[in-house]
């Protein structure tokens, strides 16, 4: 049995996918076979389209197909990142434990930066008033006891760009 | 904003199938048609409500680079700061933020060098430190906003 990809022949894969994410960095064709589309823009079949679409689900370069809803748009007009210091031996549980609310949108263990800068665990968190990020992140607080030495909220106040992630051609 | 339009934003939260009539098959579990799903997905962009729809690239995984940066800029500098640090492609956003640490902006660029360079030319056009703080490790992301 040959799969799409050994149909193909004309360039190689990582080409093909580097093609693809250009033409859907800006979203899916809203038409009835989108992958359809594309493979006719694209000048490949539809099942090799498939293929490579599975193929970076399976390999985690695509992280999902979806839609990204505006948070301001539904009510979540504040966003506070939470940063914490938390002892090093420990960052890897209490980094889950976090990353499992369902308030906390992103989860990351970053470097401190000393002296400037002593907190190494950072945690977005969205609510529909600041107050209620700030009861979102005692939360948090409570959550970890003394496993974090220190924390503290910082709300944006203005967004000063937003163009997403965008490949050059 | 209506009954349906909510329905589909929880439900395409999750997972967008890979086959050949895609939208059906949702428009099949929502118990909407394939034409309505695709006038409402067209209708929430254009308004708004939506911010994106289609695959989400994970830039790490795809072989790019991407981080997180922070400077301390002083106040009566901030406007000008701004101007010079968005003016880099490679900045996706910015937000300014109420601390201390007061301009925060995600750097992407397609090779670890790139993000460097970009590093070094925002603080030699600035003359301020910029603080890179790359992930270590990813707990979690994706929200999911029920509406």
């Amino acid at each position: 049995m040959t799969t799409a990809s050994q149909e193909f022949l004309h360039e190689s894969l990582p080409e093909l996918d580097r093609r693809i994410v250009l033409a859907t960095q800006t979203g899916l064709p809203l038409d009835a076979r989108p992958y359809h589309w594309l493979a006719s823009e694209l000048g490949v079949t539809p099942a090799l389209i498939m293929e490579r679409f599975n193929a970076m689900l399976a390999d985690g370069r695509i992280r999902r197909i979806g839609v990204v809803p505006n948070h301001y748009r539904l009510g979540y007009v504040a966003n506070g990142m939470s940063v914490w210091d938390v002892p090093d031996e420990v960052i890897h549980a209490v980094g889950r434990e976090v990353g499992e609310l369902d308030f906390v949108s992103h989860c990351y263990h970053r470097p401190r930066q000393l002296p400037d800068w002593p907190y190494n665990l950072f945690a977005m968190v969205h609510g529909h008033s600041r107050e209620e990020v700030a009861r979102q992140v005692e939360q948090i607080a409570a959550l970890l006891g003394d496993r974090q030495r220190r924390h503290d909220i910082l709300f944006s106040s203005r967004i000063l760009k937003k163009t997403g992630l965008r490949l050059g051609g | 904003m209506d009954a349906l339009d909510r329905r589909i934003i929880n439900e395409l939260q999750g997972g967008f199938p890979v086959c050949e009539y895609p939208y059906r098959e949702v428009a099949g579990r929502l118990g909407s048609t394939e034409s309505e799903l695709i006038t409402r997905i067209g209708c929430m962009l254009d308004d708004g409500l939506l911010t994106r729809f289609g695959p989400m690239y994970h830039a790490e995984n795809m072989g790019g680079a991407l981080s997180l940066c922070a400077i301390r800029v002083p106040h009566d500098r901030f406007e000008t700061v701004t101007e010079m640090v968005n003016a880099h492609p490679e900045v996706a956003h910015n937000y300014q933020r109420d601390h201390d640490m007061n301009m925060w902006f995600v750097l992407a660029t397609e090779t670890p060098a790139a993000l460097q360079a970009a590093i070094d030319s925002i603080e030699a056009q600035t003359g301020l430190s910029v603080f890179n703080l790359p992930k270590l490790e990813e707990f979690y992301v994706g929200l999911h906003f029920t509406v």
